[in-house]
């Protein structure tokens, strides 16, 4: 029971860590449907920028971590994750607004790629160790709680789950609430339109790719924290799960990527938690993820918490 | 219209030494994927071929080392390899650290007559190619039985095996010290699996530890074993984490922490090893390329120097007598350890067990073939 | 270009054999270099018919090349004793008898894999087909890195190389021979149709789904043959060599030619074997600048900036635009 739990417990972290970066996925998608293969990408950035801009954070806090110091290397790398989105936008997808999405999507992995191996040329391809902003210890959980309190949590899981929660209803007010959302809606369903209401695409779509991007560098950072290790492929592992993710929770659906995400890290978990009773290796944990993204793309490809949308000719 | 092209003027291979010197070729990822195995290899070579010509050359020649970059894609190696014997007419050619790229240009230097030397492929089947095929260093059985024997001289016996399913060193190394520990007694209580570029070991690990094992077999690459050493010891796992030759990294311990504390592996060289072959080129790296030298480096450096030693003791860069004179290679006083290459062109020479203590490595107890 | 004619593939199948008597006049180097343009040509062709001429975003081709190399290769290793019953035939008949059944059973599994792939994947759209079939890709790969007679990530030796001039050549003049043929046949109108509008040639009472299918196991097929015939040149296969990145090259030579140009997608395949083997000879010379040198021999930042100026330059590549004429039925 207890290993049930603690795998548990792992699945829902990993699957937050899915969730995190899946969110920025399925913005982007959702407004411009387009899948941003770079998003990975960005995110290894906004650990990168979190690697160089740590050291002169912590400088303040005599080398040691802190939670406003951890804050401030949080926000200034999602600073810079959102210009980098906004400036790719502009340069690489802006001016194939109208060609056919095929030509967008080959431009995208060409960003993916050109930003890996420039990551390699620069950053080295060695991993490096990401400094601890915060005390990421072990949670004590009260021998009160009887067998629980053999369960290990960190802070930090605890914090990505919070942030990941905190971010989807963030998103969700912004998409929902404010007029820049009304507007990043109205984009999805009929561009033209919504440029002939008076809005400006231009803005529109800048804007939800710095904000996708600057997603990405939160998950950049909060990641480092938890597994400190930074090295320019990171990206490329995650960003293909997170993209399973959102697709399994309805691509263009945040809510959707959030419960995707923890989906796919629970499933994948237990699988590996049980693969001796299946007498299946736990080597096949990668190709679970493509399977579960085959199976809803069988069955219910507008994914779980997708509405089916009539293509209209 | 291409194959007209090259019927003008191309010809059979003939390696030679010419007035400008010998030309050795070399073969390794200096980018892409496993381009930080590539680029240590090469600066040892390197370092090596330096030293040799500042020391006057082989043979009353400089040595001309040209090296190609395989971008860690397959398919390249054979590329690169036909071009160094075929268009720069190479005398031998080393390489390459990872087994699968030997193996894909081996035949090429057998079929050619070039000597092949690996500073670090530990794959049997390398070798097995043909009898130009060499390496200096030990293959996965020996490495695979060290380790088994170190585990159940201190009382070890249940042992899990954590693997990198994508790497054929880490998967080789799991095949070799299973087989070995079960012959001895031991038992493997769980076997579990990762991907090179994982950052995430919870689940296998939490499943190590509900199996109880008295110590955990992870032969995997440093980029990974350093975080998998931290989840383990966040997950509660307190036993000792055993590993191989490719734990040594630079980024390793600085990852870890000290969550590798207690933990051995079995290596080629120990960088603290007082002996001044040893400590004499730990400064002339470090001096050079501002880091210590790892295991592949000491073996890229080992592979130089082998080829160079057999080039002066057959007296000739023809083929035959060169193959003959890198196949008697006995005693050779390398960076790794006394080399002696046996009848199946192996290194056999002892391995070293090392453990981290104090933020390093710490010598523990060499182990004799 | 030529009439599309059997006679013309048999002169050119026979043109091809009396130039792969001279091929021992080639330096090895350049051999390979012939060898790999060739199988680059049959891999490049097979997609465009996906790609190009149907307009079906396939982004794990690499992955049916590896199921045709395994299957080829397993035939020649196990499957010695076939070998041994042709015997009587003579040396060269019974290699020869041998290695294309090796290669036609890689072509069969391959094809049958782009079955099992095609089938469900090709509702998806656009992006959708792309993500399903870079995870298929991935998926063979681990299966494979998880069977223990394939040899898992320790790779798979092939013993005999039987690849040559004429086996490589002879194969890419056949994939470009059944592509032409099939584009300027019916079937044909029926691929170009479902690149141009899905939805109105399904409202035309076109099987979609049945094109669709046929177009991607037979360039699953033909990968198979193209992993066929490097498994037995390169004699090493393993599955880290058949990834992501390999797809996207083929992808690249595609996008390069021009999609829906078959000769266009020759072209770029030879040119963009050729140009990193050029580029590399050159990295190392004088006159390079030190900081250019990495940038040419590894050829990845490069490539993925070449990927993006097609793309915001020339999107239809080099020849795609011209390839959209065709001769009046």
């Amino acid at each position: 029971m207890i290993y049930f739990l603690q795998q548990l417990i792992n699945g829902l972290s990993l699957g937050a860590i899915y969730a995190l970066i899946a969110l920025g996925y399925t913005m982007v998608y959702g407004v411009l449907r387009f899948i941003n293969f770079a998003h990975g990408d960005v995110f290894m950035i906004g650990a990168f920028a979190g690697l160089y801009i740590a050291p002169l954070v912590m400088k303040y806090s005599n080398g040691g971590p802190s939670w406003p110091g951890a804050f401030v290397v949080l926000v200034a790398a999602m600073a810079i994750c959102a210009i980098l989105g906004i400036v790719i936008e502009k340069l690489a997808y802006r001016p194939l607004r109208n060609r056919p999405r095929l030509t967008v999507l080959i431009t995208a992995i060409g960003v993916s790629l050109f930003l890996e191996n420039f990551g390699q040329y620069a950053f080295g391809v060695d991993p490096q160790y990401f400094p601890s902003l915060i005390n990421n210890h072990s949670i004590a959980i009260p021998a009160s709680f009887g067998l629980l309190s053999h369960l290990r949590i960190k802070v930090s899981q605890v914090l990505i789950f919070a942030v990941t929660m905190f971010l989807l209803l963030f998103l969700r007010f912004i998409v929902t609430k404010t007029k820049l959302g009304m507007a990043m809606r109205a984009l999805s369903v009929n561009p033209v339109a919504t440029s002939l209401m008076g809005v400006n695409n231009d803005v529109v779509i800048s804007f939800t790719f710095g904000l996708g991007s600057a997603l990405a560098g939160a998950a950049g950072i909060l990641i480092s924290i938890q597994q400190p290790s930074v090295d320019p492929l990171m990206g490329l592992q995650p960003g293909i799960k997170a993209f399973v993710a959102a697709v399994l929770g309805g691509i263009g659906n945040i809510p959707g990527a959030a419960l995707g995400g923890v989906l796919l890290g629970v499933i994948e978990t237990l699988f590996v938690a049980y693969s001796d009773q299946l007498h299946i290796s736990s080597g096949y944990r990668d190709a679970v993820a493509f399977f579960l993204l085959i199976i809803i793309l069988l069955f219910k490809p507008t994914g779980l918490l997708g509405r089916v949308e009539r293509e209209k000719v | 219209m291409l194959a007209l092209g090259c019927l003008a003027g191309c010809k059979g291979p003939e390696p030679g030494a010419g007035p400008e010197g010998i030309p050795v070729g070399e073969f390794a990822s200096m980018s892409g994927g496993s381009a930080s195995f590539g680029q240590s290899s090469h600066n040892g070579t390197a370092l090596a071929i330096d030293e040799i010509n500042a020391a006057g050359g082989v043979l009353g020649k400089q040595i001309n080392l040209i090296t190609e970059d395989d971008r860690s894609v397959a398919g390249e190696p054979s590329t690169i390899v036909h071009k160094l014997i075929s268009e720069d007419h190479v005398v031998a050619v080393l390489g390459e650290v990872a087994s699968s790229k030997s193996l894909e240009a081996a035949p090429i230097c057998q079929e050619n007559h070039i000597p092949m030397i690996s500073p670090a492929s530990t794959n049997a089947k390398v070798t097995q190619v043909g009898d130009y095929i060499f390496r200096v260093c030990f293959i996965d059985p020996f490495q695979g039985k060290v380790m088994a024997k170190f585990a159940l001289s201190k009382g070890w016996t249940k042992v899990a095996l954590l693997t990198d399913v994508k790497e054929d060193y880490s998967v080789g190394l799991a095949d070799a010290f299973q087989s070995a520990f079960t012959a001895g007694g031991g038992a493997i209580v769980k076997t579990e699996e990762y991907s090179t570029g994982d950052k995430d070991f919870s689940a296998q690990l939490t499943a190590i530890q509900a199996a109880n094992p008295d110590a955990v077999f992870v032969p995997g690459y440093y980029a990974e074993v350093a975080l998998i050493a931290r989840q383990a010891r966040e997950s509660g796992i307190t036993v000792p984490l055993l590993g191989g030759d490719g734990w040594v990294g630079e980024s390793l311990l600085k990852v870890a922490g000290n969550a590798l504390d207690g933990c051995f592996f079995s290596n080629h060289y120990s960088q603290d090893d007082p002996s001044p072959v040893i400590q004499n080129f730990v400064k002339t790296y470090q001096d050079k390329y501002g880091e210590k030298p790892d295991a592949m480096a000491a073996l890229g450096y080992d592979s130089a120097k082998i080829l160079a030693d057999a080039i002066t003791r057959a007296g000739t860069t023809d083929e035959p007598k060169l193959r003959d004179a890198i196949a008697a290679t006995k005693d050779f006083k390398g960076v790794t350890g006394d080399i002696t290459l046996d009848d199946q062109r192996n290194a056999t020479k002892a391995a070293v067990i090392l453990t981290i203590a104090n933020g390093g490595f710490q010598f523990v107890q060499r182990v004799a073939p | 270009m030529f009439e599309r004619t059997k006679a013309t593939l048999v002169a050119t199948l026979a043109a091809i054999f009396v130039a792969s008597r001279f091929s021992s006049h080639i330096g090895p180097y350049y051999y390979d270099i012939i060898l790999s343009i060739g199988i680059n040509i049959i891999l490049a062709v097979s997609l465009n018919l996906v790609n190009g001429y149907t307009g079906q975003f396939s982004l794990g081709h690499a992955g049916f090349m590896s199921v045709g190399a395994y299957a080829a290769a397993c035939f020649t290793t196990f499957g010695l004793p076939v070998l041994a019953f042709l015997k009587p035939l003579g040396s060269f008949l019974s290699v020869s008898i041998f290695f294309g059944l090796a290669l036609f059973l890689g072509g069969l599994a391959a094809g049958l894999a782009g079955l099992l792939v095609g089938i469900p994947s090709l509702r998806l759209k656009g992006d959708y087909l792309a993500i399903v079939t870079l995870g298929f890709g991935e998926i063979i790969k681990v299966v494979i890195e998880n069977v223990d007679v394939l040899g898992r990530s320790r790779g798979f030796s092939v013993a005999a190389a039987y690849t040559n001039l004429f086996w490589v050549y002879a194969m890419a003049a056949l994939t470009i021979y059944v592509v032409l043929n099939l584009v300027n046949s019916t079937y044909g109108r029926g691929f170009l149709t479902i690149r141009d509008d899905e939805i109105a040639a399904e409202a035309m009472g076109i099987n979609t789904t049945k094109y669709k299918v046929l177009a991607f196991c037979l360039a699953a097929a033909f990968a198979g043959i193209a992993g066929g015939l490097y498994a037995h040149d390169k004699q090493f296969i393993y599955p880290d060599g058949f990834n992501f990145l390999e797809s996207i090259n083929i992808v690249t030579m595609v996008i390069l030619g021009g999609m829906g140009s078959t000769w266009g997608v020759v072209l770029s395949a030879s040119l963009l074997t050729i140009l990193p083997v050029w580029l590399r000879s050159i990295a190392d010379k004088p006159e390079i600048p030190h900081w250019l040198t990495p940038l040419l021999s590894n050829l990845t930042i490069p490539y993925s900036l070449l990927l993006i100026l097609l793309m915001l330059t020339r999107p239809q590549g080099l020849f795609g635009g011209i390839a959209l004429k065709r001769k009046k039925a």
